[in-house]
């Protein structure tokens, strides 16, 4: 078996079993990942908890021996391991295979988290190749820390959108409906991205909203949805879309005030330093951009 | 004394405490005070220990008689129950969450009544974190205490019967007393599981501050901003549960 | 009131054992079921105190059926009319002494100060009032032996039952606990029924003996009768003699088909023939003279017995003998020695086998 048919077919089994198992693998075990890199803080147990989890992790390790880099005609091969937020799980899994197929002999790993626990593990010294944030904020902490390549810059862009039952039994068309009497809400916590953000929307939009809960990401809130515990949740766009049919999202005007930038940035102490950079040129790529677009993400 | 067990017995101290350590290295001393009154943390930190009382409290109710039943009553399937009692133990809390939801939610199977007949609903309420964390707590309790049942001598109970005690007599007078020790490790153990309950309170209960929002939760969501204000919540928790503990330790374990 | 207070035929059926032991006891008696480990006495006494169904037969106390299965009828442990004192006592470990004591009659309806009481004053009749605070750990095996006899008489049972009550003393505090234990199964007014393997404790406790063995009643009568006319092996054993079944014919009893023994008693048919080891003569030759039953035996073993040698013999009958120990050195009593045994009619003791 050759490099190149092992890597697409680890990145096709990835993919398949990030399908099927989407909402819940990313709301537990993504939470489960967070909460244990962060609270060890010590690189050798994070790459251990990558190991250990198995989460999306394709292909070998950089310890395997082979060669890593460019290829003689300019195309990468090796391990390219990318720190991706939550919710691009879907998105670069498709472009990760891409990515494969178009450079014979690279595989890419994904580690998918919150942005914030993914951040916390690169200053720790998790060896990464690329971050891709969901928030600049986090991406910042990276910058800060010295860890970054160069700098960041925006691939995609998300915005909220009011997640609902399907069939809205509640009949919401916008945020000011979330206040009416007998509507329960979920937002997400405000230490986290999509908290945040619909801080800034509900503000703009001058509506004082109380809601029952506070998630600790973006997929927690939308399970209240989904399991019916609450009426309405404000989410991501591209969450909605692989939510499949048990939730709708409703378009609100004030989401375009709170727009959510994804930057992406090569890492200093990348394992495969051309792997890296040939990635992050890859998702800003037409091909890529496609991928991102179909699953509810804006251009920049 | 055998290096065999000396040595791994060490390492397996180390291991314990040399992330608790981590915790104390990490810890930004100065500006200690400060955080630690900061009113989130105190609102927190008392739902924690409400909520993680009252769990005990219902721990002790409904779990002391399911232990004299799986330890004195003999009837079939008695092994299943009792593998059934360890499950929260095994399953993901999360998932136990989610299970509490489909049962007590607004869908779920009783959930639905009890918003219907009595208009109580129980996700996101302090009552949810109660329920959230005596499910995952409950089979410590019930293990210890069965065990302590199996082990003490059911003979004193027919020498209670003797002397004209009915059998309820007999278990607060007699049985109760006998187990008290194990049955106050098995609220100790109880009250220790639910305070540090995360996963199954947040699914179940949500979070919200002054509500539903324990100590676990604030130091998760602390994580996602400022991992020094969740050392500091940490160890707050520590301290307040490692003395709870001890006290406790002194007034019931020694004289037992 | 009859003069039979307890009324009862045991029955319990576990398996392959079958106890099925008939008793009665007036008030005030004694009786003490006497027989060896896993004869079934402690079922028994179980089956007495509700702690076990019968499942045939009946207890029935002062003209109350406690236990009937044909009929259905069965009073709950705690509502019968008893006290048990427990072989280990199984005072409860978290009260005092005093509220050991006061257990029962708290649980019959007594107030507590009442109770502490009547607890105190039993105390007192054991001789242990100055113990009253005491946790049983603190207690002396002599002196919790004697609470637990107080906790089982506070209530002032109709039947009070004790399970092998010196078993777990020392032999000293047990010649003290046993003459003061006699005292207050004297005093005790209801029926008295005490399981034990020792002989000694049944003949100094009890007004009467019921021998059990494999679940069956094999003797039964006072003291006296049943040491000397003992009908089985267990009980000639218990009472240190030379047991022998046979079939008489006026002065001579065969008890093998080798020997017939002449007895001073004259009777017919079957019968047992008794004689002490110590009434067993051991000669090195044939003796001569009359009228003495002689044969010869086979040293199987020797031992030390009190100050004399015990010597047991094979032959036409097993024996035991005492002989002293000038007279076994003379004899070279050796294992595989023959010797000539002898024993005079009027040592023996013979009696019909039946009824």
């Amino acid at each position: 078996m050759n490099a190149g048919t092992a890597g697409r077919m680890n990145a096709r089994t990835a993919g398949r079993m990030n399908a099927r198992t989407a909402g819940r693998i990313d709301a537990r075990t993504a939470g489960r990942i967070d909460a244990r890199g962060r609270r060890t803080a010590v690189a050798v147990l994070v790459a251990a908890g990558l190991a250990v989890t198995g989460l999306a992790v394709t292909g070998c390790s950089a310890g395997d021996g082979r060669a890593t880099g460019s290829g003689g005609d300019g195309r990468v091969t090796g391990p390219v391991t990318v720190f991706a937020a939550a919710s691009l799980t879907e998105s670069f899994t498709r472009i990760g295979k891409d990515f494969e197929a178009a450079n014979p002999g690279s595989r890419v790993t994904l580690n998918v988290a919150g942005s914030s626990a993914l951040a916390n593990q690169i200053t720790q010294g998790a060896p990464a190749d690329v971050f891709a944030s969901a928030a600049p904020a986090n991406m910042a902490t990276v910058v800060e820390a010295g860890d970054a390549d160069g700098t960041p810059s925006v691939f995609a862009r998300n915005q909220l959108v009011i997640a609902v039952p399907g069939g809205n039994p509640k009949a919401v068309v916008g945020l000011a409906d979330l206040t009416n009497p007998g509507v329960k809400v979920a937002l997400c916590a405000s230490q986290v991205p999509c908290g945040a953000a619909a801080r800034t929307a509900l503000d703009a939009a001058g509506v004082a909203l109380t809601p029952v809960t506070l998630e600790r990401d973006v997929k927690g809130a939308l399970a209240k949805v989904k399991l019916g515990e609450v009426d309405a949740a404000l989410v991501y766009r591209t969450d909605t879309r692989v939510a499949s049919a048990d939730v709708t999202g409703v378009e609100f005007p004030e989401s375009a005030r709170a727009v959510n930038d994804y930057p992406i940035v090569a890492l200093k102490n990348a394992p495969n330093p051309d792997g890296a950079r040939a990635f992050v040129a890859y998702v800003r790529s037409a091909p890529a951009q496609a991928v991102l677009a179909e699953a509810g993400f804006q251009a920049p | 004394m055998p290096a065999a067990l000396l040595i791994p017995a060490g390492l397996g101290l180390l291991f314990l405490v040399l992330p608790l350590a981590g915790l104390l290295i990490r810890a930004p001393w100065t500006t200690l005070p400060e955080r630690l009154t900061e009113p989130g943390a105190l609102t927190a930190l008392r739902l924690s220990v409400q909520t993680a009382t009252l769990a005990t409290a219902l721990c002790l109710l409904l779990g002391v008689p399911l232990a004299w039943v799986l330890a004195r009553v003999e009837f079939p399937g008695r092994r299943l129950v009792r593998a059934l009692v360890t499950v929260p133990l095994v399953l993901p809390p999360v998932v136990g969450g989610v299970a509490l939801l489909l049962v007590f939610g607004r869908r779920g199977l009783l959930g639905g009544w009890l918003d219907s007949t009595f208009g109580v609903t129980l996700p996101f309420t302090t009552t949810g974190v109660v329920l959230a964390e005596a499910f995952v707590a409950m089979p410590f309790l019930v293990i210890a205490v069965e065990g302590a049942l199996r082990a003490a001598d059911h003979r004193f109970e027919e020498a209670a019967a003797t002397l004209g005690a009915s059998r309820w007599t007999t278990f607060t007078h007699v049985t109760l007393p006998l187990v008290a020790p194990g049955l106050a490790a098995g609220a100790v153990l109880c009250w220790a599981r639910a305070l540090g309950e995360f996963g199954a309170t947040i699914t179940f209960a949500g979070n919200y501050p002054g509500r539903t929002q324990t100590m676990p939760l604030a130091v998760y969501l602390a994580l996602e901003t400022d991992l020094e204000s969740a050392i500091v919540l940490s160890l707050v928790l520590l301290v307040v549960s490692v003395g709870i503990l001890v006290a406790l330790r002194d007034r019931w374990m020694t004289t037992a | 009131m009859s003069d039979r207070l307890l009324d009862a035929r045991l029955v319990v059926d576990r398996g392959v054992f079958r106890l099925d032991v008939p008793l009665r006891v007036a008030p005030g008696e004694v009786v003490a079921l006497l027989g060896p480990n896993g004869a079934g006495k402690t079922t028994a006494l179980r089956a007495l105190a509700g702690l076990h169904p019968l499942t045939d037969g009946h207890v029935t106390l002062d003209d109350v059926d406690l236990d009937r299965p044909a009929t259905g009828g069965w009073v709950p442990t705690e509502r019968r009319s008893i006290g048990v004192v427990f072989q280990d006592y199984l005072l409860f470990p978290h009260l005092s002494a005093l509220d050991n004591v006061a257990f029962g009659p708290r649980r019959h309806g007594v107030e507590r100060r009442a109770a502490r009481a009547t607890a105190l004053e039993w105390l007192g009749r054991v001789g242990l009032d100055a113990q009253a605070q005491r946790r049983p750990r603190q207690l002396s095996g002599g002196q919790a032996q004697r609470v637990a006899l107080a906790r089982a008489l506070a209530v002032a049972p109709s039947l009070l039952l004790l399970d092998e009550p010196l078993a777990a003393l020392d032999a000293r505090t047990r010649l003290d606990t046993r003459a003061e234990l006699h005292r207050h199964l004297s005093a005790h007014a209801g029926a008295t029924v005490l399981v034990t393997h020792d002989p000694l404790d049944a003949l100094a406790l009890a007004d009467r003996l019921v021998i059990v063995e494999g679940g069956r009643v094999v003797q039964e009568g006072d003291g006296p009768s049943v040491t000397a006319r003992p009908r089985t092996d267990y009980v000639a054993r218990l009472v240190g003699l030379n047991l022998y079944r046979g079939r008489a014919d006026g002065h001579g009893v065969r008890v093998s088909p080798e020997l017939t023994l002449t007895v001073a008693d004259r009777l017919d048919g079957e019968a047992f023939v008794a004689f002490r080891p110590a009434a067993v003569a051991l000669h090195p030759a044939r003796p001569e003279g009359s009228p003495r039953n002689t044969w010869a035996g086979t040293v199987a073993g020797v031992q030390r017995h009190g100050d004399n040698v015990r010597v047991q013999l094979d032959g036409p009958i097993g024996v035991a003998a005492d002989v002293t120990p000038a007279a076994a050195a003379q004899l070279r009593l050796i294992p595989g020695q023959r010797v000539w045994v002898a024993v005079k009619a009027t040592e023996t003791h013979a009696y019909p086998a039946t009824g």
